[in-house]
């Protein structure tokens, strides 16, 4: 038998570890917990810092004596940020509706035995072993004539096939007599898939749906990419990469403000923005998602 | 199963062994067209988003002039791919790209067994659970975000050089070093993404018969002989199917993390074969080298990606396949 992972007391038959041992292991997981987390809180904490603490700590703080949501009242002046926000939100939602409705109904199609099931199923497989590059994929895009809307940055994103490969293997997995007896009672393909599947599908919708929502919200290759003219159509992760990483600056113009503040709290506030949604989606996400993606992985 | 229509009174039931129903291809139709009607969406997507680009490759083999267009640019033949081998930026995005994933597979690949060997010896499932929720977290942080947060503590005016300048250390360039940007890089990829690597062992790890364990400890064995006896051999097949793909994989190093860091390192260190094609194609505006070079790199992946899998059947590993009909 495969062992219970939640179990938590030690089998008789696993000796106590020594001293040495377990403590090095707690200090490697401190010393991960800490790396991985500090860097955060470094953020959350300059973001929120006042004007003179960050001058008297000489850039970051980790803890706020007198916190303040000035920079945040700053950066959300201006009309950049809120657009980007704007657009990054459109993106996110509209995308993952679009991209969860074709995974869904593809995947639900290719988890029974159907017509052209199997060279389907193959094509799309195929997808994981090769790119079709990088330039005919912007000349399509082109060609499409998305360059410069919110669509080039959603409609390619419309299918992946890792996230197809959870949701077949999930639909794989629920018993045919079920899907049969409603056929028996005169259900239609439809009907089955929206009364009967879907109902039974709802953890893994919610695993693939914030896979695909998180995907959508990191996307900053195809911004760059595929938005070329258009500033207003800049999703919040371009906006991160030129203040933040490039350093361009902020005048106090496109904030609408004569006094900026200083420059470390208006950045981390930009990585907030970032951040903030993936924090917010993780709990959920992280409930599910560890066996979702073993069924996509093991059994794909 | 058995809905052969009932043949005439005095025959013997024909005997319908091995063969499978046959039901003529408009009666599938009938029966199936709802179902085909789902699939359009997904197939349309497949072919606008990969199948057609894929044809558009043709212009790895064109001097692509866009106002032309496909059929009005001049064919070169193999034209782009020698420029290619003539031109030294090229060679430097291969041999930094090589270079990276080396790293990657020396100073990465072991990183998620060695965690993943670490939680599963973890007793307490609290420690455990909480462990895993900071470990993963990284993985959904985009790289503009894991760059940015890389800067912020290592960078010019970051949270470790301030505090060496406060101490009266010289500043020390980690985010800007060419020298050291491959272990930089290698550094950035195991702290957003191995954790979340470490999940495949985990399960794999928890499959594994715990009878063997008792039965080896009832024999004497200690913790390191199981561990090397039983739990590393009960693993190879995940180690090897993903150390397969990783092989599979290899001229993708990656692509944001290295865009993004282009500009503060220097293309002599930085520049990956993707972007290179990307700054010869869109910015460069040499459509045809930037696409015979990601051409290239899609074949020589597919191609390595197969000849590894083939390696694995040879000694007797079950490979990408096979081995996810196991467990």
């Amino acid at each position: 038998m495969a062992r219970d992972v939640t179990a938590s007391s030690r089998p008789v038959w696993k000796e106590k570890p020594s001293v040495l041992l377990s403590s090095t292991k707690a200090v490697v997981v401190a010393v991960t917990s800490v790396l991985i987390l500090i860097p955060m809180l470094v953020v959350v904490s300059t973001s929120l810092a006042s004007e003179e603490q960050i001058l008297e700590a000489g850039g970051y703080v980790l803890w706020p004596t007198d916190p303040t949501l000035e920079a945040y009242e700053v950066l959300f002046r201006g009309p950049f940020m809120v657009q980007a926000i704007g657009v990054s939100v459109f993106v996110t939602v509209v995308g993952t509706a679009i991209a969860l409705f074709t995974t869904i109904t593809m995947a639900y199609a290719l988890s029974r035995p159907v017509l052209f099931g199997r060279p389907v199923l193959l094509a799309v497989l195929f997808t994981l072993l090769f790119a079709p590059g990088l330039i005919p994929m912007f000349l399509m895009v082109r060609q499409l004539n998305l360059l410069d809307t919110v669509w080039s940055l959603i409609l390619p994103g419309a299918l992946g096939a890792f996230n197809f490969v959870v949701m077949r293997s999930f639909f794989q997995a629920i018993p045919r007599e079920l899907t049969e007896a409603a056929h028996m009672d005169g259900a239609s393909d439809f009907y089955v898939l929206r009364r009967v599947v879907l109902p039974l599908s709802k953890a893994v919708v919610a695993v693939v749906g914030l896979f695909y929502a998180v995907g959508f919200w990191n996307a900053f290759f195809n911004a760059l990419l595929y938005i070329q003219r258009r500033t207003d159509l800049y999703p919040v992760q371009v906006i991160l990469r030129s203040y933040v990483i490039r350093g361009d600056s902020l005048t106090a113009d496109q904030l609408g403000v004569e006094q900026v503040p200083p420059p470390q709290s208006l950045q981390m506030a930009i990585v907030m923005v970032a951040l903030v949604p993936i924090l917010l989606v993780y709990p959920f996400l992280q409930r599910h998602f560890t066996k979702g993606v073993i069924t996509g992985a093991v059994k794909g | 199963m058995s809905q052969e229509p009932a043949t005439g009174s005095g025959q013997q039931p024909t005997p319908t062994p091995s063969r499978p129903r046959q039901v003529s291809l408009r009666a599938r139709f009938r029966r199936d067209w709802r179902m085909l009607l789902m699939m359009v969406p997904g197939v349309l997507a497949l072919l606008l988003f990969f199948y057609i680009p894929i044809l558009g490759n043709v212009v790895a083999f064109q001097d692509f002039q866009p106002f032309l267009g496909f059929s009005g640019s001049e064919w070169v033949g193999l034209g782009n791919f020698i420029d290619l081998y003539d031109n030294p930026d090229f060679w430097n995005a291969l041999k930094n790209t090589l270079v990276l994933a080396t790293f990657q597979l020396v100073l990465f690949f072991p990183v998620p067994l060695a965690l993943a060997l670490l939680v599963d010896s973890l007793v307490s499932s609290k420690v455990r659970r909480t462990f895993q929720s900071i470990v993963y977290l990284p993985h959904f942080l985009s790289w503009v975000l894991v760059i940015a947060l890389f800067q912020q503590a290592l960078g010019a005016n970051g949270l470790v050089n301030n505090g060496l300048r406060s101490i009266g250390l010289d500043a020390i360039g980690f985010m800007t070093d060419p020298a050291t940007f491959p272990l930089m890089a290698t550094f950035q990829l195991v702290w957003k993404d191995a954790g979340w690597a470490m999940i495949i062992f985990l399960a794999a790890l928890a499959n594994v018969d715990v009878e063997l364990y008792e039965a080896a400890a009832a024999d004497g064995a200690g913790r390191w002989r199981r561990l090397w006896h039983i739990t590393l051999p009960s693993i190879r097949a995940v180690v090897i199917l993903l150390l397969i793909l990783r092989i599979g994989d290899i001229l993708s190093v990656g692509f944001e993390q290295f865009l993004l860091q282009r500009d503060s390192v220097g293309a002599g260190a930085a520049e990956v074969l993707d972007t290179f094609t990307y700054f010869s194609g869109v910015i460069g505006g040499d459509w045809g080298a930037g696409a015979a070079a990601g051409l290239a790199k899609g074949v020589v992946g597919l191609v390595l990606i197969i000849g590894a899998n083939k390696l694995a059947h040879r000694f007797g590993e079950p490979g990408i396949f096979q081995s996810r009909k196991v467990a």
